[in-house]
């Protein structure tokens, strides 16, 4: 059994631990309203720009000069993978689960004779991936510097991308991140933007008829690449309320085990306290039997 | 008959503007200015940088854009855009760091026509105001 004054040192340690884990959460949940907010305000602008391509695509009626973004470039042998995870630890299964959902596509890729490209945003994601797909990680972007997800970051990354298509480097390009839901569920994503997914639910829309200044193609084109941006954006911003959150709640299950292993600590404090003294009085009144 | 339109301008980071009281408003679109009014036929369009004039019954406001995409349907106009500032609340300082940013943009070589021509827009633009 372990001595009183160790078993003292441990109930400060494990104490003390808990005043940090105590303090995070807060910090996690005044973050996580602003995310929040901010994820919620972002929405329209991501809703109204994938509702404009969809009325335009569908306008479009010769889908072979339609621009390569949308159409993809006719061939799915290269696929780019965007993984964004947080920069920072201590959340949970909140990187992990990004994670593990990017490493089964990529091994279904892999059983189906594709070639992977890895870009990782968030330091988090690069170091896990680095150890098994190291060689597959072409780059690593991270906003370190950046207090909360911001449009122009997401406008970087959306430049490199279109760059890279720009250039043929790939041919399909998905990105992964987490979906906040509530506080305590985050739903990893996987989400395909280059070729465009325009098979949602346009039927509503393709009555209308819309007057196109200047025509369709141009516009395309020229909206095409900031959709790019709007969606990586809206992941971004999706990825930092539920990073916030899984935060949050981990660091409440951390506080919660924090009290219960100091009550297990003080119990068993108070037992070998109370031992040493029987042990003492014991001892004593032997003592004094046998003069 | 009221003559009134809805407005909604968004940026990636939230809804700017939301006004239901418009009048008229005159978009720097990227082919030249245009002006919607209600009943306007449905159109999309890309804007160029410029100046937007909202016109409502509760005042007119007018606002600087670097790009953007518009929407018009069902008297609904929904303007996307990534940059937009406020006349009224513009700051001088800010106006003069827009202005000097484009300007070394514009002395660069590399650039496309097509940039070239949006930037020359925006060092007028942002002329004007000043």
């Amino acid at each position: 059994m372990a001595s009183l004054d160790d078993l003292k040192k441990r109930i400060t340690s494990v104490k003390s631990t808990q005043k940090i884990t105590k303090a995070m959460k807060m910090v996690a949940a005044a973050k996580l309203k602003r995310a929040q907010d901010s994820a919620e305000k972002g929405r329209p602008y991501s809703e109204k720009m994938n509702n404009i391509i969809l009325n335009l695509s569908s306008g479009i009626s010769d889908k072979e000069t339609a621009p390569k973004l949308l159409s993809g470039s006719g061939k799915e042998q290269v696929h780019l993978c965007v993984v964004l995870t947080s920069d920072r630890g201590l959340c949970g299964g909140f990187n992990a689960n990004i994670i593990k959902k990017a490493k089964s596509y990529f091994v279904k890729l892999n059983k189906e004779g594709k070639e992977l490209k890895i870009i990782t945003v968030g330091s988090k994601g690069n170091d896990q991936l680095k150890r098994v797909y190291g060689n597959k990680i072409i780059e690593n972007i991270s906003f370190k510097n950046s207090k909360n997800a911001n449009y122009f970051d997401a406008e970087k990354v959306g430049k490199i991308i279109i760059e890279k298509f720009q250039k043929e480097e790939f041919d399909i390009c998905t990105i992964f991140y987490n979906q906040f839901k509530n506080v305590i569920t985050q739903i990893p994503q996987a989400q395909q933007i280059i070729p465009l997914n325009t098979n949602g639910d346009d039927q509503n829309n393709s009555e209308d008829n819309y007057e196109f200044e200047p025509d369709e193609d141009e516009i395309l084109s020229n909206l095409l690449p900031k959709n790019i941006s709007t969606q990586i954006f809206k992941a971004m911003l999706e990825n930092s309320a539920s990073e916030q959150g899984a935060r949050m709640s981990a660091m409440d299950n951390a506080t919660r085990n924090a009290g219960e292993m100091v009550d297990k600590l003080t119990i068993e404090y108070n037992r070998s306290r109370q031992a040493a003294i029987t042990k003492e009085l014991i001892e004593i009144i032997s003592g004094a039997e046998s003069l | 008959m009221s003559d009134e339109f809805k407005i909604e301008i968004v940026n990636p980071e939230k809804t700017f503007l939301s006004k239901e009281d418009v009048i008229e408003v005159i978009l720097p679109a990227f082919e030249g200015e245009m002006g919607i009014l209600k009943n306007h036929i449905s159109i999309i369009s890309f804007l160029k940088p410029g100046i937007i004039t909202v016109q409502a019954k509760s005042g007119e406001e007018k606002y600087y854009v670097e790009d953007g995409i518009v929407e018009f349907k069902n008297n609904n106009l929904s303007i996307l855009t990534s940059f937009i500032l406020n006349l009224k609340k513009i700051e001088k300082n800010k106006l003069h760091e827009l202005l000097k940013i484009a300007e070394e943009e514009s002395k660069k070589i590399e650039i496309s026509d097509e940039s070239k021509y949006l930037i020359d827009q925006k060092i007028e633009t942002l002329k004007s105001i000043n």
